[in-house]
């Protein structure tokens, strides 16, 4: 309908969930809430990982089923840092440990990113159900190798019982304080992506993912955007195991559980597949579901919150089967008022221009 | 074999299991002519235009580009090296706009596309080569329109476009006016009969009022072999392409207007 009315529309309702988020710790401390921030920060550390998914799987068209993997790379940079920082032996006798929260970030990304690039310059080589296969394989490789290792007390993992320091006045023991910090992030990453997926590079990713054989014909490498964004999303997901470390005071081999990347999958595909907006959505839902689903229905029958997961899996299929992008799609009908109207049932009258659609990015 | 040829195979051959679809096909393109290739339908012309473009896989064979042996190369270095091709079958990014469509064809061209900040779709140099290219082939007006929505015709005209904006050295057209209809058939020739003398073109094409008026020269395939090549003339005449084609329902070439 009238473009300028509904972009001010979508600005209204994103302008107010990012408000919302801005103001969020001020509310729970105000409602004597304080749970309420750090599983706020947790959401929001999701929602970076599934944002980095969202890159190759909703603008990429790769459907990796291993992108837990790479949170958890992360977070086992900062969990083997803290272990050696604790006893003062060097890291595969060449590193000194260490607590520094800039240090350790850069760290996960980095490693997290050599890996994804190690493990995609193999994956994608294929493509469809050999590539989803072929990354869960590497994802599971990965899982069973950190069981292995005794030094870092194997399936139980790292208990990272002090968190990452920051320069000066900054502490992420406050709850407060990590909670914008990740919030920062988050941001800073969304507009990053919406500026990467429109830019030259991603317009080569986006003709890729609707039409290979074409993209290639024309001139486009493929392998090589592909292969980039599959070490940015890798090393982005880094980024949020490190957080997520600090967030939860422990990393174990369950952060690569193929699980973990069946949730970060369902954030995207519940948020909005190739949407910036979708995969931080989808972190909320799923979350805020899990979180709250059980207690709810224990309130309408007793005894039976244990079994949420009978209501998650059919919400789900509701939510996909109707909401084609996800709940970006539909804030896109709110913003839009209009394009989640039922089919036309009065013919258009002869002579009437078709209404434009709007082109997909 | 002249020296201006600016694609050239030689000896290029693909079998499928026991299914020989090309046998040892040489042929070359010089510049500015166009080089039809004709032949019964299954008679191996798209696996060939393939074969030059990497698509397929050679099981022997070598393709030179401008001088260059291309054949280890792949599709995309071949496309950046100046081969464009359309496809028999419609092949657009369906979601893409008609302008987006060509724009993303001259940023394949345009050299690497490692640039991850600027808004490709505000890239004034990119859409002004796209603008261009879609009025050449009568699009101009469609530019926004959505490329799954426009008509056959037009989705074959902007495959041409899409080709054109990448200013190749040689493109390679596979049946561009399949399922078009009369009017639009004669669209694309006039369209084709203006990009003549341009572009060295290979021309795959069923309609032989086409082949005839447009071709410099002729290669007729019959079951992946070549059975005739030269002048258009001496192809009407020819008494082996005749018999190939009175085996099969294809318009005899030289019964003129047939379809
Ligand atoms: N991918 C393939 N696998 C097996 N056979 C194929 C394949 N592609 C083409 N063919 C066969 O090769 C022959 C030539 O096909 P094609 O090049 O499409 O012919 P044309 O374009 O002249 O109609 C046909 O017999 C076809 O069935
Ligand atoms: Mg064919």
């Amino acid at each position: 309908m009238d473009e300028a009315a509904t972009r001010r529309r979508r600005r209204l309702i994103y302008g107010g969930l990012v408000g919302f988020l801005l103001v969020l710790p001020l509310l729970a401390e105000a409602a004597g809430q304080g749970f309420y921030i750090s599983f706020a920060t947790r959401v929001l550390i999701l929602a970076l990982a599934a944002s980095s998914l969202n890159l190759i799987l909703g603008y990429g068209g790769l459907v990796s089923f291993g992108h837990a993997a790479y949170v958890g790379i992360g977070g086992y940079v900062v969990g083997i840092a803290f272990v050696h920082a604790g006893d003062g032996t060097p890291i595969l006798g060449l590193l000194p440990g260490g607590t520094d929260a800039l240090v350790l970030l850069a760290a996960a990304m980095a490693v997290s990113g050599l890996v994804a690039a190690v493990i995609g310059a193999i994956c994608l080589r294929t493509r469809g159900v050999a590539f989803i296969m072929i990354t869960l394989a590497f994802a599971q490789m990965l899982f069973f190798f950190l069981v292995s290792l005794r030094r870092y007390n194997g399936e139980d993992g790292i208990a990272v019982w002090q968190r990452s320091t920051l320069p000066g006045p900054l502490d992420l023991n406050e709850p407060v304080q990590f909670y914008y910090l990740v919030l920062g992030l988050l941001l800073a990453l969304l507009y990053g992506l919406n500026r990467l997926v429109a830019s030259r590079f991603g317009r080569a990713l986006r003709a890729a993912r609707d039409n290979e054989g074409r993209a290639q014909a024309l001139g486009f490498s493929t392998f090589r955007y592909q292969l980039t964004a599959f070490v940015l999303a890798g090393a982005v997901a880094g980024l949020a195991g490190a957080l997520l470390v600090n967030a939860t005071g422990f990393v174990a081999p369950s952060y690569l559980h193929w699980t973990r990347s069946g949730d970060l999958i369902v954030m995207v595909v519940l948020g909005g597949m190739g949407t910036i907006a979708g995969p931080t959505l989808g972190a909320a839902a799923l979350m805020g579901m899990e979180e709250f689903l059980p207690e709810l229905i224990d309130a309408l029958h007793d005894g039976a919150g244990d079994y949420w997961k009978i209501v998650l899996g059919p919400l789900l299929i509701v939510i996909v089967l109707f909401a084609r992008r996800g709940l970006a799609g539909v804030i896109e009908a709110a913003a839009g008022a209009g394009a989640l109207r039922l089919p036309r049932l009065i013919p258009r009258r002869p002579g009437q221009p078709p209404r434009r659609r709007r082109t997909r990015r | 074999m002249t020296a201006d040829a600016v694609l050239r195979a030689q000896g290029l051959t693909k079998r499928y299991g026991g299914l020989v679809a090309n046998d040892r096909i040489d042929l070359d393109v010089r510049a500015g002519e166009i080089h039809a290739v004709i032949g019964p339908n299954g008679a191996g012309k798209t696996t060939l235009i393939g074969q030059l473009t990497g698509a397929v896989r050679a099981n022997a064979g070598r393709v030179h580009l401008a001088g260059r042996d291309v054949t280890a190369l792949s599709p995309a270095r071949r496309a950046r090296l100046g081969l464009a091709r359309s496809f028999q079958i419609t092949n657009v990014f369906a979601g893409f706009s008609a302008l987006e469509n060509v724009a993303v064809a001259a940023q394949a061209r345009a050299g690497h596309s490692f640039r991850f900040w600027a808004p490709a779709d505000r890239d004034a140099d990119l859409n002004a080569r796209a603008a261009d290219a879609l009025a050449q082939v009568g699009l101009g007006r469609l530019a926004d329109r959505p490329a799954g929505a426009l008509a056959h015709g037009q989705k074959r005209r902007l495959e041409i476009a899409m080709a054109l904006v990448q200013a190749p050295r040689v493109v390679l057209l596979d049946e561009p006016m399949a399922g078009t209809g009369p009017d639009e058939a004669a669209d694309l020739l006039a369209l084709l009969g203006q990009l003549k003398g341009r572009l060295a073109m290979l021309l795959v094409e069923h309609d032989m009022d086409a082949v005839f008026s447009l071709a410099d020269r002729i290669t007729v395939l019959v079951e992946g072999r070549v059975i005739s090549a030269g002048a258009p003339e001496a192809i009407r005449r020819d008494p082996a392409v005749r018999a190939a084609y009175l085996g099969t329902d294809e318009a005899a070439p030289g019964a003129a207007g047939a379809r």
